[in-house]
């Protein structure tokens, strides 16, 4: 049988996921989630002060380059309290960043880059084009060396956070071969990023165009890296997207529990009938082992192999369990949950944001029978 | 909490696997029940006594029950482990299901030390058979409004109703009863009794029921002026309720304490797997298909899932919302997946799925087709899934009752 993954919790993810809660609990509560809605910038540059302060971006970062030198299962924890209470900052996309430098940039990027990211330069990835396509190997986009410059064309879609980050990395063509190209956000021609409108209005996304834009060959990441960062970041980002749909689940299902526990109908608490009741019971035990799942990928994820496994199933069973939860809270608000007031299409959004990044529940089933069957 | 000696654990773990290698039974050359609920004939009933009698000789059952009541005194580290060798060396199951992980747990937690002298040995070496009476005709989820009619005369009781459902009712030599001893009391819970009665009293008669499967496993028992001693009852009038619910604990698997060993053969998504690959649709292989890739897939995703809930279940820190959540809902996980898993086995079949046990034709002797009637026995059996599922919503989630 193969090693599917298994559950393994340290006391560094214990200790994360214990001050996490607290402080997200308080930075986040919901009139501040919909406040941020309104915010251009989207989100709290004082919390993200204090996120900094905490040392979170360094988690998952060497400590040669300043960060706390744990893996990026350790971030597992910290992300799913952030979309446990809808915390907005660009933690997941510089957290990402990160983890595109240390798996394809050079050592001198490493040494440059890493250190300012701890200390809280905000930084983000530009991967996704026109096409749609999860597959981060799949460019169209094109870098041409050009004397010691490196010319870039074409269009990147899906840019989170790309208004705020220092920095952005692009996924380029360059000799016909994948390559990451980091890009100055504050060199880019006027009118380079447009923001977008996207189903999950608690986040930040831009187009960015790059016709225009030249850097110096310096910026390149290591070539001979480039695939394999690609695919690091595929698998990180569904880790940490695994990671904050499992915090959103336990919500919505918390948020729901609270109507059903409160609203009467017919005289009775609406949470007494089964027909809510038993749907509701199905929602958790999903959420529970989903989350189950999303732990084995955080315990695993350096494993070569296994990680792979582990993280695709956490991602598909993370986007089961959101999907369906945060579905079924829209129906048992009834009429109020078709209200922009009601809570549950935070968390719906949320799932549909989610699961059109890096693959839904079905795309990661299609990878894992290629590795399983 | 003892302290665990690694390398005599280590050897211990050595011996249990080297033991079931050499020691699981070849193929009888008859069915052998997957599950304790069923032991359908004379020959299977035997086998798996006889069977688990070896496993409890060798130490391997009960490994971690007090000594002086026949178990091995160990920690329950040892007994985890030799169950992993029998899982390892695919052992059939341990038959006295009901002794083994309700009364036994029961009586070691709860029972006088008389009892605890008196049954848990024989529960381990299978000389006594348990059976359970809770369910009745009338009253199956609503296990509360039990009617069974216990009246105290003298030094017995006697008793006067039916149960149903019995798990080897035709074998068993005890019965764990719930019965009413007080129509009387302030509410149905409070008029409630719980007897470790012997099954062998006169006025106690058992009719095997048939199942779905065409098969037997379980009776209807019959209590017509039936006396049994009045030290049969366990605690005091009044207590059965609170008794029985400890004993659907360890039924649920929501408490620990069980001798050991497993009474359900282990489910392996994984043993699908090899039936898909022999499977053949429109001339090509059954896993070309993506649909159906995709549906073992899945299948494999919810295996892993749930047995990395036990895993979580066991780190405090991953448990802190809701501590009950996963010990609740392990039964309706577990078997409402056994039943669609056994349910998408019969697609992969193809023609064949029409085949049913008996027939040379058969695939895997008709295993699976049966394994998809039997799992419903699990489904509703100890509590269905619904009452599961309102268990769970009430007591986890705080959903209200009424």
């Amino acid at each position: 049988m193969e090693n599917l993954g298994r559950l393994g919790f340290s006391e560094e993810q214990a200790d994360l996921l214990e001050v996490a809660t607290n402080f997200c609990r308080d930075k986040s509560p919901m009139n501040k989630v919909r406040k941020l809605i309104e915010d251009e910038s989207g989100y709290d540059r004082e919390v993200w002060k204090e996120i900094v302060a905490l040392g979170w971006l360094g988690i998952a970062i060497p400590e040669e380059y300043g960060g706390v030198g744990l893996s990026l299962g350790e971030a597992a924890p910290v992300m799913e309290q952030i979309g446990r209470f809808m915390l907005a900052s660009p933690f997941l996309s510089t957290t990402l960043a990160a983890q595109a430098v240390l798996a394809g940039g050079t050592e001198e990027q490493k040494q440059r880059l890493l250190p300012k990211i701890v200390e809280g330069a905000i930084a983000t990835l530009a991967l996704t084009e026109d096409s749609g396509d999860w597959d981060l190997s799949q460019i169209t986009a094109r870098a041409e060396k050009n004397g010691d410059d490196i010319v870039l064309s074409g269009k990147k879609l899906l840019v989170c956070d790309a208004a705020s980050a220092q920095w952005i990395i692009v996924s380029v063509r360059l000799d016909n071969q994948p390559a990451l190209v980091l890009v100055e956000r504050a060199q880019l021609p006027q009118g380079a990023l447009r923001r977008e409108t996207i189903i999950d209005e608690t986040k930040r996304s831009y187009a960015l165009t790059l016709d225009g834009i030249r850097v110096d060959a310096s910026a390149l990441f290591d070539p001979h890296k480039a695939r394999a960062a690609l695919s690091h970041i595929h698998l990180a980002a569904n880790l940490l997207a695994a990671a904050e749909m499992i915090g959103a689940t336990q919500a919505v299902i918390d948020y729901t529990i609270d109507y059903l526990t409160t609203r009467k109908q017919f005289g009775k608490l609406i949470g007494s009938y089964q027909a809510l009741k038993h749907p509701t019971v199905n929602a958790f035990v999903g959420y529970e082992q989903a989350r189950s799942h999303l732990y084995s990928a955080a315990h695993c994820f350096n494993e070569q192999g296994t990680g792979e496994i582990a993280t695709r199933m956490a991602k598909a069973e993370a986007d089961k369990a959101l999907s369906y939860a945060a579905d079924r809270s829209i129906q048992f608000h009834g009429a109020f949950g078709f209200t922009y007031d009601c809570d549950a299409q935070l968390y719906r959004r949320r799932a549909m944001w989610h699961a059109a990044q890096f693959g839904d529940a079905a795309y990661h089933r299609k990878k894992l029978a290629e590795l399983l069957l | 909490m003892t302290v665990v000696d690694d390398k005599q654990l280590q050897e211990f773990s050595q011996g249990a696997d080297a033991w079931f290698r050499d020691n699981v039974p070849a193929d009888p050359g008859f069915m052998l029940p997957l599950t304790f609920m069923e032991v359908g004939t004379d020959q299977q009933f035997n086998f798996l006594r006889d069977w688990q009698h070896k496993v409890w000789e060798a130490g391997y059952l009960g490994a971690a029950w007090p000594k002086q009541y026949g178990g091995g005194g160990l920690d329950q580290s040892f007994q985890k482990a030799a169950t992993e060798a029998m899982r390892r060396r695919h052992a059939p199951i341990m038959l006295n299901a009901i002794g083994l992980n309700w009364t036994g747990p029961l009586l070691l937690d709860m029972g006088g030390e008389e009892q605890k002298q008196k049954y848990i040995k024989r529960i381990l070496s299978a000389e006594d058979i348990w059976c359970q009476g809770f369910s009745e005709p009338e009253n199956g989820s609503d296990l509360g409004n039990a009617q069974l009619r216990a009246v105290r005369e003298g030094d017995e009781y006697v008793l006067n109703g039916s149960k149903i459902w019995t798990t080897h009712g035709g074998y068993a030599k005890h019965m764990i009863l719930l019965a009413r001893t007080n129509f009387d009391a302030p509410n149905k819970y409070a008029g409630l009794s719980f007897f470790l009665a012997p099954m062998d009293a006169a006025g106690i008669e058992t009719t095997p029921i048939r199942k779905l499967t065409g098969e037997f496993g379980f009776t209807q028992t019959f209590f017509t002026d039936a006396r049994i001693p009045a030290d049969c009852l366990m605690g005091e009038e009044g207590q059965g309720w609170l008794i029985a619910m400890r004993t659907l604990e360890y039924e649920r698997g929501a408490r620990g304490g069980q001798a050991g060993g497993y009474v359900i053969t282990p489910l392996d998504a994984f043993s699908i797997l090899e039936l898909a690959k022999k499977a053949q649709r429109d001339g090509a292989p059954v896993m070309d298909d993506p649909v159906m890739r995709d549906r073992l897939v899945g299948f494999l995703i919810e295996a892993q899932g749930l047995k990395l809930c036990q895993e979580r279940g066991r780190i405090a820190p991953l448990t802190t919302d809701r501590p009950m959540a996963l010990s609740l809902s392990g039964k309706l996980m577990w078997t409402e997946f056994a039943r669609r898993l056994n349910e998408f086995a019969m697609t992969l079949l193809g023609a064949k799925g029409g085949y049913y046990v008996g027939d040379e034709s058969a695939v895997d002797d008709g295993l699976w087709t049966r394994g998809y009637l039997n799992a419903f026995s699990a489904t509703i059996g100890g509590g269905t899934s619904e009452i599961q599922r309102n268990i769970i919503g009430e007591h986890v989630l705080g959903l209200p009752k009424k």
